[in-house]
């Protein structure tokens, strides 16, 4: 490890100096054009972009456990960005300013700064488009190979290079992506992280033939393949004080399929990936394949509709880093296939994928009873169900010879065996849940919930035997008033029941909005179950907003609850806090 | 120095953005970005289209229920809307491949009569500059966006509706 960080801060220095030229060659990108070419070039151009800050001013709280040592005695923090795109005929341009100064608790320290960690170059016709600098893509769901970015998670894998795509002839598509990921503000330098290759192919059928252009069957279908480079052809790792050194696959590749098949109201997706031995801090350095398959299966007409899903996972992380083991870095895609609830309560324990191995199955029903029958009444009802289930994957231990042992995950050899369409017996989460969404009259309508949820605490979070599995049910009615054609209240309440971890909760919210412009709430949520009377705690919540077209104000005072925020596959912990908080978003 | 530099450039550059936007290119035609269709078939955005009449284009996710109270909202009174303006709502579902197969189901399920596009990876997001959702945007005869506007509270639908006559009588967005 020493002889690395020394090696790659020789480049690094280099490297700052080009860094400390990006700003005037910024400059130079967007203002040449215009000396340049003068009124032409400005005739047709159009400017867009989109800002955000967060800035939060922190307080001590000694009932939740909030001391200026758990804030680094920095108590006025900011998250902010400026994204500005140029376009002018088939070229765009844009970059997105970031600032952290230092970033909110609870986003990596790693974060702290600012720059220009995304800029791009984009030129497109009709057939080709070719991206140089940053880009997100996605090829088939993402199982092989999804860049994206979340600001309210601090998630950003965008790739750093070049990006074509081709269209040869209409219903078919060719890209190829090379680059290498963002990792917070590290610069890129040989060997601290790999270099992402990949292609991907679609055919729409019924664009590619003409005689199916109007047929009722639509078929699409597609591959991918994928490659990450990392230099390095071993490595020592420490296993029961004895040092091994591996031998690596200094590339790992990744392939896929899908299918997308459409009949009426009936879609089927498709999508199955296959990881070649990726050995790596996550996965304990075996060397086992990867496998992940992800199907849905849906029906809907008008009033009705229903959806089926699979997802099996085994051994599916796939970084362009084999060191790292948090958010950073992942080549692909790997979401939950659980319902992501908004509700506060509902929220509280929310399912993250277990890239190591997983069997899920989910289903919703959703129907609407029509206006003037016995259930719809006058203005209609909505029903939906949704469950989910996601269990271990079944997994049988190997012989190592090594060892003369029978063991699972043994470091260097190929791990476990694997009965991929079997789930294991461990149940990591799930989810029944029932909404009814219904309108009473012009003035009052609701939506009531009821879910019962499943959690397996320590598998979700990566604790050892510690917390066990959380039963929770949880009750919620929103109620929404339109006092008049301005102004409405709405309250929400909510329950969550439950004999584990920290008992029960009560929350409530009222809010009241004028149209279009303002909006202002109080809310609480009480922990009253609490076996530990000095943990029952409110975490009350003053918010007020003003919008005014794309442009939206907030100021909030109060507490936020300890817990785990989720967009997508990607989690991330949400500390206790206290304190003011502003957010200014903006686009324009 | 360093800093400085950042500084200079980045107000610069900012600067230079607004004010350009403001004289140059008040109404900005429609990205072309490659998305899908509901049925999770290629779909380019420059398809988008309603014979000279007016277009909304909400972005909205499964899981955001302001975006959902909204276009129930709207489909109440979507079937006047369209007879009155010829408006035509084009639903532009953020939803990931956590959640896409399920907007299908969810907009027959809820009886929508919007046209419904998905936009996996946020490509169409992104060139539309959208942040945080509900964002609708309304479109003039010749596919300009010439107006938006964030978030939604009950009753703001009325507002929409008075954007979308004065778009469908040509009259200038302020």
């Amino acid at each position: 490890m020493s002889h690395k960080t020394s090696y790659s801060s020789i480049n690094f220095s280099a490297l700052k100096k080009l860094y400390a030229l990006f700003p005037s060659l910024l400059f130079l990108l967007f203002i040449l054009p215009f000396l340049t070419h003068g009124q032409d070039l400005i005739k047709g151009s159009q400017v867009s972009g989109s800002f955000q800050a967060d800035a939060q001013y922190y307080l001590k709280d000694s009932k939740m456990g909030i001391t200026d040592s758990s804030i680094d005695g920095q108590l006025t923090r900011m998250n902010g960005f400026t994204e500005i795109n140029y376009s002018f005929k088939n070229f765009t341009a844009g970059m997105r300013f970031e600032a952290y100064l230092p970033p909110l608790v609870g986003f990596d320290p790693k974060y702290q700064g600012y720059g220009v960690p995304y800029w791009f170059l984009n030129y497109k016709n009709d057939k080709l488009e070719i991206t140089a600098g940053n880009f997100y893509e996605q090829f088939g769901n993402g199982l092989t190979l999804r860049t994206w970015q979340e600001w309210t998670l601090g998630f950003d894998n965008s790739l750093r290079g070049l990006r074509v795509k081709f269209t040869p002839v209409n219903g078919i598509t060719l890209k190829g992506v090379w680059g290498v990921q963002r990792n917070y503000w590290e610069p890129y330098s040989d060997n601290n992280r790999g270099i992402v290759k990949g292609g991907d192919l679609d055919i729409f059928l019924n664009d590619l033939f003409a005689g199916l252009k109007d047929a009722k069957t639509k078929i699409s279908f597609g591959g991918s393949f994928v490659s990450d480079y990392q230099r390095g052809k071993t490595t020592d790792i420490l296993v029961d004080t004895m040092i091994y050194t591996l031998k690596l696959p200094e590339n790992v590749a990744m392939y896929s399929g899908r299918l997308n098949l459409n009949v009426g109201g009936v879609n089927f997706y498709t999508e199955y990936a296959h990881k070649i031995n990726d050995p790596s801090s996550i996965n304990k350095y075996i060397y086992k394949d990867g496998n992940g398959i992800f199907t849905t299966l849906s029906y809907s007409q008008k009033g009705l509709g229903i959806q089926g899903s699979m997802k099996i996972i085994d051994n599916m992380s796939y970084k362009s880093n084999r060191l790292v083991t948090n958010n950073q870095l992942d080549i692909n895609y790997l979401p939950s296939i659980t319902k992501q609830h908004t509700y506060a309560l509902a929220a509280m324990y929310p399912y993250a994928t277990q890239p190591m191995g997983e069997f899920g199955v989910a289903g919703t029903f959703t129907y609407t009873f029509k206006r003037n029958t016995k259930l719809g009444g006058k203005s209609g009802l909505t029903f939906a169900v949704n469950f989910s289930n996601v269990n271990s994957l079944s997994k049988d231990s190997i012989y190592v010879s090594g060892i003369n042992e029978t063991t699972i995950n043994q470091p260097g050899t190929l791990g476990y065996k694997t009965n991929f369409f079997t789930p294991g017996k461990e149940k990591y989460y799930q989810d029944l849940n029932i909404e009814v969404d219904k309108k009473f009259s012009k003035r009052w309508k609701g939506i009531f919930m009821y879910l019962y949820q499943t959690y397996n605490k320590d598998v979700v979070e990566g604790h050892l035997n510690e917390y066990g599995i959380i039963y929770s049910n949880i009750g919620i009615a929103d109620i929404t008033c339109n006092l008049t054609n301005r102004f409405s209240l709405r309250g929400e309440f909510q329950g969550l029941w439950t004999k584990q971890d920290k008992g029960n909760w009560a929350a409530g919210l009222l809010e009241f909005t004028i149209a279009p412009q303002w909006f202002f709430s109080i809310q609480d949520q009480w922990n009253y179950g609490n076996s530990d009377k000095n943990l029952q705690l409110h975490y009350y919540l003053f918010s007020a907003g003003y919008t005014y077209n794309t442009s939206r104000i907030a100021l909030s005072y109060g507490r936020q609850r300890e817990g785990i925020l989720c967009v997508g596959g990607v989690c991330r912990y949400v500390p206790a806090a206290s304190g003011l908080t502003l957010t200014i978003t903006s686009s324009f | 120095m360093k800093k400085f530099a950042w500084l200079v450039g980045f107000i610069a550059i900012t600067g230079f953005a607004y004010s350009q936007q403001a004289t140059i290119s008040k109404n900005r035609p429609l990205p072309s970005v490659d998305i899908k269709d509901v049925k999770g078939n290629p779909f380019n955005t420059s398809a988008i289209e309603n014979n000279g009449n007016p277009i909304v284009i909400s972005f909205w996710a499964s899981w955001c229920k302001p975006c959902i109270k909204e276009l129930t909202t709207i489909a109440d009174i979507y079937g006047d809307w369209q007879e009155e303006t010829g408006v035509k709502l084009i639903a532009v579902s953020i939803d990931d491949a956590r959640s896409s197969s399920l907007v299908a189901p969810l907009v027959n399920g809820k009886n929508w009569d919007y046209q419904v596009l998905l936009d996996q990876n946020g490509d169409f997001k992104r060139a539309m500059n959208v942040g945080p959702i509900p964002h609708t945007f309304v479109l003039n005869s010749k596919r300009e966006i010439v107006w938006q506007h964030t978030s939604f509270a009950e009753g703001s639908e009325r507002d929409l509706i008075e954007i979308i006559k004065k778009v469908k009588n040509g009259e200038e967005i302020k």
